[in-house]
């Protein structure tokens, strides 16, 4: 060959991306907060297009429609929020330590739908035969049981042959679904829907039903704290979620803590189940759960595996969720809009961390080369 | 009956093969788009959206409507809808370098929000008085069917009856699967999924094969959501009513062991599964449901036995799910 080779002379780009140290914990913040604040003032002015009302009017809607009148003490809104916030954030806990441990949970719906099913079962079979202080630790056992039961399962495939646990608890929730028509159909005589049953962990009428609802949750996010920072169990999940062969050099049993830490998801997914069931609607439906499940991988991820940070993001979340379906409903579109906009914020939120783990370097900026 | 049920079969499988194809490119790429479900939404309400304000610009008159653009326009409407959020999620995931699954499920909740806000609100932002969509004109031009078609007994019924979108689905399966294995293109894009590193160095510019075959991807998907609503569902649109034949979809990349030749039988295997507890004699509506779970069970216990025997062509693409970045070590 005689061709010339000719070497293509390339500008350096204008810049290039490194990744960053460690960002001080404000900075990091900071960039949360802009994201997310940036995000809600983006989709309240949409929203504000969409409605002709001004973006105040839209802020205000928002706000009356998830919170109501506290000023006037009512404070029946209020509750009803904090359980919607309760029952996401319970889900979302029970997804932390797995994504600790670099296991995508993807199933909490299912797993949640059969703690549910444990408990309507125990609801129906149990009531009267059984005094309360006796069936309610029955229900709580039954459901987490079954949840944990439905979360162990692809756990064990992945501890055994690595099965990628990602798609096998996404199928894993259509299966209870199906579960649960089945038995809607059942018991509810091929009408689809199975009647109240008085049973259950809270009375189905008054404001007691909250207490109990939202002070279990209270209870979980402070022991999935301590458990996840302060008990052995919480270090080892960490080092298997960092490197499975560091975990492996020390002496960890890998399989072991994949097992049992999906038996703990599982489980917690399960009372979430046992709150919607047998707290919050005395009933059963395929759409119990109606893909909160899939929200709170969102908001596990979000939370940084910190319980705290998780109910602070769950409850902006639901406050975002409820109150733009509050303003399409205000001019008769499809409240379906709560989910674009929660969407986007999310979206923006996931973005930003770029930000945070990445910086740019721009062509002029290197000093001391040439 | 036999041939009734091959045909419904095959109509309920169309939208899982394209569904399923889309996500196999976007696989093949190493990037788990569980934002499939959200696209196919989006692909069926941008689709319909189109045809919505062509038949109102005919002024909903059958007659003053052209075959070719009642076609055209939410054909290309639902490839837009869906190239643009398959921009989206590239644009997180390949440049922002953001969590897939997040970002997926992210995109999924989107997406059906978009789909059920504006199937539920279009009529009222178009200034229609309906209250729900039907699309009866412009679905009839999807689902025209060969002329002869009935003419040849059950070959013509099973083979040649239905919609062209069904057709094209067959088409682009074997042209991925052809491009995938016999082309430059398709052993640098598995060479993308396998190990980017390895691409980047061979000189394979991996930002561009993962931001196209995420784009292709969930064009082909989104049509499959356009066949649903158009040629299933008569154009009528009913909010949630595509349910979850998105995850289904992903289902089917598993089980079809990411080959698309293997997904165009197993759509309509699925398809089958799905509908086999109509046909099958005395099974009460309660033991119906329970056959609902069967598409689900099979592709647990296919996923299960490729991780248990572990040959290497019938895994997933090895860096599936996981970030590059160029200066990583």
């Amino acid at each position: 060959m005689t061709e010339k080779t000719v070497i293509k002379q390339r500008r350096e780009p204008l810049f290039h991306i490194v990744k960053r140290d460690d960002m001080v914990w404000w900075k990091v913040w900071g960039v949360r907060a802009i994201a997310i604040v940036a995000s809600i003032l983006v989709m309240v002015f949409i929203s504000s297009l969409l409605t002709g009302k001004g973006m105040g009017k839209t802020v205000e809607i928002m706000y009356r429609g998830v919170f109501g009148r506290i000023e006037k003490g009512s404070f029946k809104m209020l509750f009803k929020y904090l359980e919607e916030t309760a029952i996401l954030l319970c889900l979302a806990l029970a997804l932390t330590p797995a994504f600790k441990m670099k296991f995508w949970n993807c199933g909490a719906e299912g797993q949640a739908l059969m703690g549910g099913l444990g408990a309507m079962v125990c609801m129906i079979e149990l009531e009267g035969k059984l005094p309360t202080a006796v069936l309610i630790p029955v229900i709580a056992v039954v459901s987490i049981l079954c949840g944990a039961i439905w979360g162990v399962i692809p756990a064990i495939f992945k501890a055994l042959f690595d099965t990628n646990e990602t798609l096998f608890t996404l199928m894993m929730n259509y299966i209870a679904t199906q579960i649960i028509a089945y038995y809607v159909y059942i018991k509810g005589g091929g009408s689809n829907v199975i009647q109240p049953v008085e049973a259950g962990i809270a009375p189905s009428t008054g404001n007691s039903r909250y207490y109990i609802n939202i002070s279990i949750v209270i209870a979980i996010t402070f022991i999935a704290y301590i458990y996840l920072k302060y008990s052995k169990h919480g270090y080892e999940i960490s080092v298997v979620g960092e490197s499975r062969n560091t975990a492996r050099y020390i002496g960890i049993n890998v399989k072991k803590v994949i097992i049992r830490t999906m038996l703990i998801s599982g489980a917690v997914c399960g009372i979430a189940g046992m709150i919607l069931v047998a707290g919050k609607d005395h009933s059963i439906r395929t759409a119990t759960v109606g893909g909160q499940g899939f929200t709170a991988i969102m908001m596990a991820w979000l939370g940084q595996c910190n319980p705290f940070i998780t109910a602070f993001m769950t409850a902006i979340i639901v406050f975002l969720n409820l109150g733009a379906a509050k303003v399409a409903d205000s001019c008769y579109l499809n409240s379906a809009f709560a989910d674009i906009f929660v969407g986007v914020v999310i979206l923006c939120v996931v973005g930003c961390e770029f930000f945070i783990r990445y910086s740019f370097k721009f062509r002029g900026s290197r000093k001391g080369d040439k | 009956m036999i041939i009734q049920f091959i045909c419904r079969a095959i109509l309920l499988g169309v939208p899982l093969l394209y569904g399923s194809v889309g996500e196999i490119v976007t696989e093949k790429s190493g990037h788990l788009n569980l934002g499939i479900p959200g696209i196919m939404y989006v692909g069926a309400i941008s689709g319909i959206i189109g045809s919505f304000f062509y038949e109102q610009a005919c002024g909903n008159d059958i007659a003053k409507m052209n075959a070719f653009l009642a076609v055209l326009i939410p054909f290309l409407c639902a490839i837009v809808g869906s190239v643009i959020i398959g921009l989206i999620y590239s644009f997180l995931t390949v440049t922002l370098r953001a969590n897939q699954n997040v970002t997926g499920l992210a995109l999924t909740t989107f997406g059906i929000g978009l789909g059920n806000f504006f199937g539920g609100s279009l009529t009222k932002i178009g200034g229609g008085s309906e209250t729900f969509i039907a699309l009866t004109r412009t679905s009839g031009f999807f689902s025209a069917k060969i002329p002869f078609a009935d003419k040849l007994g059950w070959f013509g019924d099973i083979f040649l009856s239905h919609d062209f979108l069904t057709y094209l689905a067959i088409i682009i399966a074997v042209i991925v699967s052809l491009v995938l294995n016999r082309t430059r293109v398709g052993l640098n894009l598995r060479a993308v999924g396998e190990s980017p590193a390895t691409a980047d160095a061979a000189g394979i510019n991996v930002t561009r094969y993962k931001y196209f075959a995420t784009c292709i991807g969930s064009a082909i998907a989104g049509l499959g959501g356009l066949q649903y609503v158009m040629a299933y569902a008569n154009g009528v649109w009913t909010n949630n009513a595509f349910g979850d034949r998105g995850w289904m979809a992903i289902a089917l990349v598993i089980f079809a062991l990411w080959k698309p030749s293997v997904a165009i039988v197993g759509s309509f295997l699925f398809g089958a599964l799905c509908n086999a507890n109509n046909y099958i004699q005395g099974l009460g509506t309660a033991t119906q449901e329970l056959f609902k779970m069967l598409p689900y069970v099979v592709t647990i216990i296919v996923l299960v036995v490729i991780s248990m025997r572990k040959r290497r062509e019938f895994q997933p693409p090895a860096h599936l799910g996981l970030p590059y970045f160029r200066e990583e070590r």
